[in-house]
């Protein structure tokens, strides 16, 4: 039935529009993949990627549901029995597993409930950041002239403040610092660089023949931005946001190190790095397990960032 | 070039005037009242605190405030601490101090990030290659603090290398481990976008040229392939300035020096709005010149750069 078989290739080739010469073959393999699909098809060979993810997985399912790890309260503190008491490497997943620290409470209980703030603050101000700076990048770049100046000149004054310092001052004005508080601070600081490179790739996407083709068809302006534009200058986007969110995860922690960020009723490594750090001469446990749960954390997130810039950043292939 | 300048220290204008107002407006108007403060739990005068309100001007309208502030910081007057010092006098005895540790960190920054990037990037794909990735990805991980705290539990207090804390900030040799702790992240990425365009480079037509012309492997490294790869290296230096003021306020804490990291930190718990500012401030203008700067030294780089 030669007469099918090429009905069939044809049909394939309208349905895909990047279809090249090689997909008459028939052969699914050989099917030219979009850019998504390109980029997976790299991420699933990646052990990098594959160690990332799952690490991220248990950590989020930690972060979900702590109770299911430990069965220890993180804030009952038992100072006669258990001040600093020193950790029982053996003792897989019981209360003394870390040792105590200096208020008598099981370092792995904290350890194990402080994973929720730290996910929070990262993918909450990821994605404030991507919502945000993505939207005013679109919308300066797509339509340039003066909202387009606009927007630039607020980017450039919000870059000019160094972002651990501007989010230091913002939050020392708020006495009860809760987790959507230091979600919003970090996010009012951090918009900008999402801004700049949607900005700069959305000029990029809207000068392509497409855009012109979709336009002569009468295509209006929200389906041009929506249908066409973004989904071709979202990658940079994706890359720079996963990127960020190790390092949003380390500046919560940093704020709350200093006493700037988290406060006490909430349960964050920082906090506990703090106080573990006084005792650090004789008890140096304290301080260790937490940080090193939070370098593993935000080691995942930027191990993840970079399997995903290298899958989509064809100049790095 | 002149012209060029000109230009740019007039775009400036807008971006400081903006950057310091926001600054201001975050210590200013948001929740709390610094001068009730001052009596922590105790009843306060209502006289003293008015009296005390006007002599900072804290009775004024906020853009009465923020004009007067801006006014007499062109005339050179950063105002005066709650406790009757001139700002001024606060930073010109600590900016010293962070500037010698952020140099120190710079200087570790540049050799170390550039030698490792260097190193890994000559060897793409390789063993070297691959370990100077992971620990650049470890190195990275690890916040400045955590870092900064093991560095001297580690090397002050178990081996007794150094001390733990810098009594004397003119000696280098004790400001090496706070800046060396400061430096870690920047000189992680730092190796990355190196090794990233050496690699990238080492396949531009002109690395061959110069290979077939046969000059010296050293000249080839040296001049042609490190010249052609700085630029993204250097982009990036310019705008770590303002990572490192970040992370100066941690360093500083975690060994005890006295910079000017110190003094905005003391200056936000005690909520004294004109230490913060003026701090804040002095960055924003170090931050602007450098990132002109660093546009200037792509020509020096790049002979194609011309700044018309």
């Amino acid at each position: 039935m030669p007469d099918a078989t090429k009905t069939q290739t044809e049909t394939e080739a309208v349905a895909d529009a990047t279809a090249a010469p090689s997909a008459a073959t028939g052969k699914t393999q050989d099917k030219p993949r979009s850019l998504w699909g390109d980029a997976w098809f790299d991420l699933r060979h990646r052990p990098m990627f594959w160690i990332s993810s799952i690490l991220l997985l248990i950590l989020l399912v930690i972060a979900a549901f702590p109770g299911l790890f430990t069965g220890a309260d993180p804030r009952d503190g038992d100072l006669t029995n258990h001040f600093l008491t020193k950790p029982e490497l053996g003792h897989f997943f019981q209360p003394d597993w870390f040792g105590y620290d200096g208020q008598g409470r099981s370092i792995y209980a904290r350890v194990i409930y402080g994973t929720r703030a730290s996910i929070l603050v990262g993918v909450g101000v990821t994605a404030a950041v991507t919502l945000v700076g993505g939207l005013l990048g679109m919308l300066a770049g797509y339509f340039g002239g003066w909202l387009d100046s606009i927007i630039s000149r607020v980017t450039d004054i919000f870059f000019g403040i160094p972002f651990l310092l501007g989010a230091m001052v913002v939050l020392n004005a708020f006495a009860d610092r809760k987790v959507y508080v230091v979600i919003l601070a970090l996010a009012f600081l951090g918009w900008t660089s999402i801004c700049r490179v949607m900005r700069s790739s959305v000029i990029t996407a809207k000068q392509a023949d497409y855009v012109t083709a979709a336009r002569a068809l009468g295509a209006g302006t929200s389906r041009i931005l929506f249908r066409h534009v973004l989904p071709n200058a979202l990658a940079p986007t994706i890359v720079v946001a996963t990127i960020a969110l190790g390092g949003y995860i380390s500046a919560e922690a940093t704020l709350s190190f200093l006493g700037l960020g988290l406060a006490d009723p909430t349960i964050s490594w920082g906090i506990d790095i703090a106080e573990g750090s006084q005792a650090i001469r004789d008890n140096p446990h304290a301080l260790l397990f937490p940080a090193g749960m939070l370098s593993l954390t935000v080691f995942a997130f930027i191990m993840l960032g970079d399997a995903v810039r290298d899958a989509l950043d064809p100049k790095l292939r | 070039m002149g012209r060029y300048v000109a230009r740019r220290l007039l775009q400036m204008i807008p971006v400081f005037i903006g950057t310091t107002l926001i600054i201001f407006l975050m210590v200013h108007i948001l929740p709390g009242d610094p001068i009730r403060a001052m009596w922590g739990d105790k009843a306060a005068d209502p006289a003293q605190v008015a009296s005390l309100r006007h002599e900072f001007g804290l009775d004024q309208p906020l853009w009465k405030q923020y004009v007067d502030y801006m006014g007499n910081l062109f005339q050179g007057d950063f105002g005066k601490t709650f406790g009757g010092r001139e700002v001024i006098d606060e930073m010109s005895e600590s900016f010293p101090v962070t500037l010698r540790l952020t140099a120190v960190a710079m200087i570790i920054e540049i050799i170390v990030g550039i030698g490792l990037g260097a190193w890994a990037g000559l060897r793409a794909g390789k063993a070297a290659d691959t370990g100077v990735l992971v620990f650049t990805l470890i190195v990275i991980s690890i916040p400045v603090f955590v870092l900064g705290f093991l560095a001297r539990f580690v090397l002050a207090d178990q081996l007794g290398w150094v001390a733990p804390n810098v009594q004397d900030s003119t000696d280098y040799a004790q400001l090496f481990l706070p800046g060396f702790v400061l430096a870690m992240l920047s000189m992680a990425y730092v190796a990355r976008l190196t090794r990233t365009t050496f690699a990238e480079n080492l396949r531009a037509d002109y690395m061959r040229t110069a290979m077939a012309k046969g000059l010296p492997r050293r000249r080839i490294v040296g001049v042609h392939l490190l010249r052609n790869s700085l630029i993204p290296v250097v982009t990036f230096l310019g705008t770590d300035v303002g990572g490192f003021i970040g992370g100066a306020v941690v360093t500083e804490g975690i060994f005890n020096v006295q910079g000017v990291g110190n003094l905005l930190f003391k200056a936000l718990q005690q909520r004294e709005g004109s230490t913060i500012v003026g701090v804040v401030t002095v960055f924003v203008l170090v931050i602007l010149v450098i990132n002109l700067l660093v546009d200037l030294l792509y020509a020096v780089l790049d002979p194609r750069i011309r700044y018309a």
